[in-house]
């Protein structure tokens, strides 16, 4: 991974923020993400995300749950080792009912949960580089990727008109790395500017 | 705005003191980053206190059995699982409010969850503490897993309502931990950016997973939080089933009854509410978080505390009303001897649980009383010291007196050992929920902010204007 050149703006309300995502699109430009300090509902759509499957892979692992539950409790009554509970059936399905929805539950949560922090690439000692400390706070930052046609001069006076209270130009990582937060940490892989 | 969200202005403010999303994080971020206070560490050191008599008593339980507890021949269960249903029923509030309340769209929610479900799983530790140091052998407390051993392999019986509840009990607990750590990563991060100290940097670092805040980790964390909130609201429901299930598929008399599924839930929502409130009471004075745990905050719960109370006290009706219809005599004896006779030997806990727990909270009809905050507060103690007395009614009264006289059990009253486990788990929760309340964000940051344009005070303030207009003014102006 190589470190790439970013035109960024900050944006302070999210009202300005929507029409802002929409100018800079139709003027062609490739947003790189928007990092806000909370949920902001429809932005994924203004910049043209496409909807998660996470909940799909939700269901998968719920069922796996289900079926190993299952497979497992009648394996183990019925064949494996069969005991006579009162002269009831072996096959006891009805009973089997609240551990097969625990399990069913636990899959989905867990599986969900890891899933979420593999495909966002979340863990401890996790380091990303932060385009503005107060993305977390009170600031909408929007972050813009220079080609090798973009003009960052333009694109920042650009930005200026459409309400971003504060501009500049970053060259940094893309990417995650290894690292702490207490330490500033250079990469030590390939640091050359990667025009796209 | 970008999204057709209307609140209307009759609606109270969920967040005072026109915050602007800055104001927010200070509010919130304020008692992370000032130094303890002195009441801080009184209350924390007395908490360990607690703590630590209640390990030297589970260190004596171990060591010397379970003859240390006044358990008796037929009361099998005592105190422990008294004290573990009772924690159980604590632990239902948090993922109640955090999920049943999201999918119900409950924006108050957002001011309460984080420290609820805190409280959730604090207390479901406490309350797995005690089935497993019942079981005496506890260094064998992990037979009760099903896995592939070397005695025969002999499994788990998965027909037993006891196997249930290490299901329930452990994936509840496992469920809410993630939910409650996937909503505080965005909120880590935001102390974690705002840290001045190496420190809180490495720490908070650490802690936030590396979150940035990008908008595709939002719509997956929006997506995981709804998902994680629809499985957790039958899952929330089917822990205290399960738990009366302990009891229900037994042929006890008094414990022998199919109302106790709905019955316990009831109960648990009522204690965990309740709960909720000792400690938001609290929490909001001595951190300032008026605004954001408001007079509204607290009515909302105390119409949960009145609504599930009434439900308890129907169900504790009905029993009574079964017991005399059903013609069955050890029903009768059990339902109008054991518990509704005053002067038989535990009609005092019959009625004790019938006044805190039916009785008095319907003051809560009074919106006056609602909104006291001494009223509450005196309110939720006496709802949960009303709900243990529930637990041990329903343990010890169907128990101390079985159908065979000649083993009627002594009266049966707890050991040092046994209450000193008890207040140990005291100890454990304050000790977790000091910890708690001063490293971690105790309200929701983004989930504030979020909520904060829609339902602050300020912005509500603006909302004449929509009020007033048409239908297709307002589509026109704010549908994308």
């Amino acid at each position: 991974m190589a470190k790439k050149k970013f035109v960024v703006g900050c944006f302070d309300d999210e009202a300005v923020l929507f029409p802002a995502v929409k100018k800079v699109r139709t003027a062609g430009y490739k947003i790189h993400d928007v990092y806000t300090p909370f949920p902001v509902h429809g932005l994924d759509h203004a910049m043209g995300l496409r909807e998660t499957s996470l909940h799909t892979a939700g269901f998968i692992y719920g069922i796996t749950g289900t079926t190993t539950a299952l497979s497992c409790i009648s394996w183990i009554f019925t064949k494996d080792w069969p005991l006579n509970i009162g002269g009831k059936p072996h096959f006891a399905l009805p009973a089997w009912i609240p551990i097969t929805f625990e399990l069913t539950v636990l899959f989905a949560a867990v599986g969900m949960v890891l899933t979420f922090c593999y495909l966002c690439q979340l863990a401890p000692f996790v380091k990303k580089h932060h385009f503005h400390a107060r993305a977390t706070d009170d600031l909408f930052v929007m972050v813009i990727e220079c080609t090798a046609k973009t003009n960052e001069a333009d694109l920042q006076g650009f930005l200026n008109s459409i309400g971003a209270k504060e501009v500049n130009v970053q060259e940094a990582e893309a990417d995650w790395w290894f690292g702490r937060y207490d330490q500033e940490q250079q990469l030590i892989r390939d640091t050359k500017v990667e025009v796209a | 705005m970008a999204h057709l969200k209307y609140e209307s202005q009759l609606r109270e403010p969920l967040v005072t003191g026109n915050k602007d999303y800055h104001q927010v994080t200070e509010d919130i971020c304020r008692p992370i980053e000032a130094k303890p206070t002195k009441l801080w560490y009184v209350g924390f050191y007395i908490a360990v206190a607690l703590l630590m008599f209640g390990v030297y008593s589970v260190y004596r339980e171990v060591t010397y059995g379970i003859g240390q507890w006044n358990l008796n021949k037929t009361i099998g269960w005592g105190w422990d699982i008294t004290n573990f249903v009772w924690w159980v029923g604590i632990g239902h509030a948090g993922t109640l409010i955090s999920a049943i309340l999201l999918l119900f769209r409950q924006g108050w929610r957002t001011g309460v969850n984080r420290a609820a479900e805190a409280m959730t799983i604090f207390a479901v530790m406490c309350a797995g503490q005690f089935p497993i140091f019942h079981m005496g052998r506890v260094w064998m407390a992990f037979f009760v897993l099903p896995y592939p051993n070397t005695r025969g392999p002999l499994w788990v019986n998965f027909n037993s309502p006891l196997l249930w509840d290490v299901f329930a009990i452990s994936t509840y607990f496992t469920v809410s931990l993630l939910f409650w750590y996937s909503g505080l990563l965005p909120d880590f991060a935001t102390v974690r950016d705002r840290a001045k100290t190496k420190l809180r940097k490495l720490l908070y670092g650490v802690a936030a997973f590396g979150w940035t805040g990008s908008t595709k980790h939002w719509q997956r964390h929006e997506s995981l939080s709804l998902v994680l909130a629809g499985l957790s609201t039958p899952l929330v429901l089917s822990v205290h089933t399960i738990v009366s299930f302990d009891f229900a598929t037994s042929v006890i008399p008094g414990w022998h009854t199919t109302i106790f599924p709905p019955y316990f839930v009831a109960g648990a929502v009522f204690s965990g509410f309740a709960m909720v409130q000792s400690l938001m009471v609290i929490v909001r004075k001595v951190f300032a978080l008026e605004d954001y745990i408001t007079l509204g905050h607290i009515e909302a719960m105390n119409k949960v505390i009145v609504l599930t109370g009434s439900i308890v006290g129907c169900a504790y009706l009905t029993e009574l009303f079964m017991g005399w219809y059903s013609q069955n005599k050890y029903e009768g004896y059990t339902f109008w001897y054991s518990r509704a006779n005053l002067f038989s030997p535990y009609g005092w806990s019959y009625w004790g649980m019938m006044a805190c727990n039916v009785i008095s909270p319907q003051i809560f009809w009074f919106r006056k009383m609602r909104r006291n905050l001494f009223v509450t507060f005196f309110m939720s103690v006496l709802v949960n010291i009303g709900m243990w007395f529930e637990r041990f009614v329903i343990i010890v009264t169907s128990l101390y007196r079985d159908y065979l006289p000649s083993s009627w059990s002594v009266y049966y009253s707890p050991s040092t050992w046994e209450i000193g486990f008890y207040l140990g788990t005291f100890g454990l929760f304050f000790t977790c929920f000091f910890l708690f309340a001063k490293y971690f964000p105790v309200v929701a940051i983004a989930e504030i902010k979020s909520v904060l344009k829609t339902t602050g005070d300020t912005q509500k303030d603006g909302m004449d204007k929509q009020e007033e207009m048409q239908p297709e003014e307002f589509v026109h102006e704010y549908a994308h």
